[in-house]
């Protein structure tokens, strides 16, 4: 297979039904595919956190790392000092649970990405490519399914370690971690309904006709986000770590690569909800106001197209994480739970019969999916929103809410107050 | 039994968690690309301005014909709290006196500036200058030669006409 014969074979448009690559050059091109995204999920993960650093610095005012390589090799240096610290291995714990959870952590969110389509079906001269490790028909439920064990990871951690500030970050991860899944899982059935199948590619696919997701759903996509930033245990849901209270929570007593291994998870973690998020509600890959990616034609320029969409979505909700995490500050404990039993949970059950009983109206009425479709469901899914964020503005739902106080309010207050004091001396002259 | 807890009803604007979120994410969006303010002083190759009245590093001030200003008095030793600085006067041949040897111990000195102060010849200053760092403990005692050999600008001393130093 010279490079040479490929590259025109990129080019050019080839035949839309092109059946996929078999035997073979299946194996290769799965193993090919592999290596590249396993290559460039690790590198994009290392500069991540060159990002996080410089995204931060830039956030407060400072310039961020700047001196080994302009900066640029800053993660490289990270990576070095990591692999050349000692290992320690504190007294009391739980040796093979000890190593066992740095990789129980960062399997499970490197994992799922395999399911995640990345672009258009690049044609070879051997049959269609699809832009997808495995293309499961499960696809999505298989994410739900890996990324939850993550939270083992966290949670044996803590406990290995014979520490009671990991185990108490432990406990929380785990506390957070199963409240939000549910949220999680319940907010993504609509998008599951409307598309009428698990398949990531059938759901992009669905999303090319029908308008993304995020316009027609918008209360699913915010639960999503919301649940995602709680799985990935970062701010404002990082409880699990608390530097400020648990010290470093889980992974208080890791050292060197295991505790590298940690934060490659999270971030790992990270570019999977964004991908998530960009698949889900925001089209994934699909290029817009264009069918040709959907139905082929294919060619090599459309599968580098579609990459770099993917790639921007993905960015963009990095970059979200990213901000978020250095704007809001930590959420209180039962203002954690509250937000996620109390608001999210009945919202997103609410949010299922109501999605199913306008499509089962919609069907009733007659109406097929498209244009008409899309701009009822937008048009209903607008007033929701406006409604549930002036009712979520009120702050009262998550927890009371410590604000200044209205002069008026105050007032009030001292009047209730000398009332009250009134009325207890006249009892205790009574009482006398 | 449970406590019971004073939940005070606040206006909207008060308590309004989505707008208080937007607010801040603004505010750092607004920092993120300030990129003109940035707050740190990149230290090698940038310095921030010190004061004229800065004391740092001792200097040893020297007439034309390149010897120290130095008379020997023994002002300096005496004055000195803690005590850094090492004088044995010498004469020459024409009865003028001079330090034979004349060393500060810049790790004992805390820098008060009364050597600076108490000199009737205005020959030992503390200077504008405070990046010295050696390898070792000696390496702190500046004998003559060495505080001669210093050129950064010498401390302003506090002029009672000019109190602000402007």
């Amino acid at each position: 297979m010279s490079t040479l014969r490929f590259f025109p074979a990129l080019l050019q448009a080839a035949d839309p039904n092109l059946p996929p690559v078999s035997g073979m050059v299946f194996f290769i091109a799965t193993i090919l595919k592999i290596l590249i995204i396993f290559t460039i999920y690790m590198i994009g993960i290392a500069m991540l956190t060159l990002a996080e650093r410089k995204i931060s610095a830039w956030i407060q005012d400072r310039h961020g790392p700047n001196r080994v390589g302009k900066g640029w090799l800053q993660p490289a240096a990270d990576g070095l000092k990591n692999f050349m610290k000692e290992e320690t291995m504190p007294e009391g714990v739980n040796k093979p649970l000890f190593v066992l959870a740095p990789l129980l952590s960062f399997i499970p969110a490197l994992t799922a990405w395999c399911v995640i389509p990345f672009g258009a079906p690049l044609p070879t001269r051997w049959g269609r490519i699809d832009m997808v490790v495995a293309d499961l028909p499960v696809g999505f439920l298989f994410i739900l399914a890996l990324t939850s064990l993550g939270v083992y990871g966290i949670v044996l951690a803590g406990w290995s370690s014979n520490n009671k500030y990991a185990l108490l970050g432990g406990l929380r991860s785990s506390a957070q971690m199963i409240s939000y899944e549910i949220s999680m899982g319940m907010s993504t059935i609509p998008v599951l309904l409307l598309a009428g199948n698990v398949s990531l590619n059938t759901i992009i696919n669905q999303q090319a006709w029908g308008g993304w997701n995020v316009v027609n759903l918008t209360v699913a996509f915010f639960i999503f986000m919301v649940s995602a930033f709680a799985e990935t245990n970062r701010l404002p849901f990082d409880l699990p770590e608390a530097e400020s209270e648990l010290i470093a929570g889980y992974h208080t007593e890791y050292s060197a690569m295991k505790f590298s291994l940690f934060f490659i998870a999270e971030y790992g973690g990270m570019v999977t909800a964004s991908a998530l998020m960009a698949t889900l509600f925001f089209g994934g890959w699909d290029v817009p106001f264009t069918a040709r990616d959907n139905i082929g034609p294919y060619s090599g320029w459309l599968t580098l197209l579609s990459i770099g969409i993917m790639l921007a979505k993905m960015l963009f909700f990095i970059f979200l994480f990213m901000w978020i995490r250095w704007t809001l500050p930590r959420f209180r404990y039962d203002q954690l739970m509250s937000l996620g039993w109390k608001f999210m949970l009945p919202l997103s059950l609410v949010y299922i019969v109501l999605i199913a009983a306008v499509m089962l109206g919609l069907s009733a009425a007659g109406i097929e999916p498209g244009l008409m479709y899309a701009a009822i469901l937008g048009s209903m899914n607008l007033g929701l929103v406006i409604v549930l964020f002036a009712i979520l503005d009120r702050g009262r739902i998550i927890s009371p809410a410590y604000g200044r106080m209205h002069p008026r309010e105050i007032e009030r207050m001292r009047q209730l107050d000398r009332r009250r004091s009134m009325t207890a001396t006249r009892a205790g002259e009574a009482g006398r | 039994m449970a406590i019971k807890v004073k939940v005070v009803e606040r206006p909207i604007g008060d308590v309004s968690y989505i707008r208080a979120t937007l607010k801040g994410m603004a505010l750092t969006m607004k920092h993120l690309f300030d990129v003109t303010n940035r707050a740190t002083i990149q230290y090698p190759e940038e310095k921030s301005p010190i004061s004229p009245r800065w004391r740092g590093t001792h200097r040893m001030l020297t007439t034309e014909t390149g010897k120290a200003k130095c008379v020997a008095c023994g002002l300096c030793p005496t004055v000195c709290p803690a005590n850094c600085i090492k004088l044995v006067p010498g004469e020459d041949e024409e009865g003028n006196r001079y330090p034979l040897v004349f060393e500060i111990d810049e790790f004992r000195c805390i820098f008060c500036g009364y050597c600076q102060e108490v000199c009737p010849e205005e020959a030992i200053h503390v200077g504008r200058h405070y990046e010295n760092s050696e390898y070792s403990r000696e390496g702190f005692v500046y004998d003559l030669q060495r505080l001669m050999d210093q050129s950064h600008p010498v401390c302003e001393m506090w002029d009672p006409e000019d109190p602000k130093g402007e």
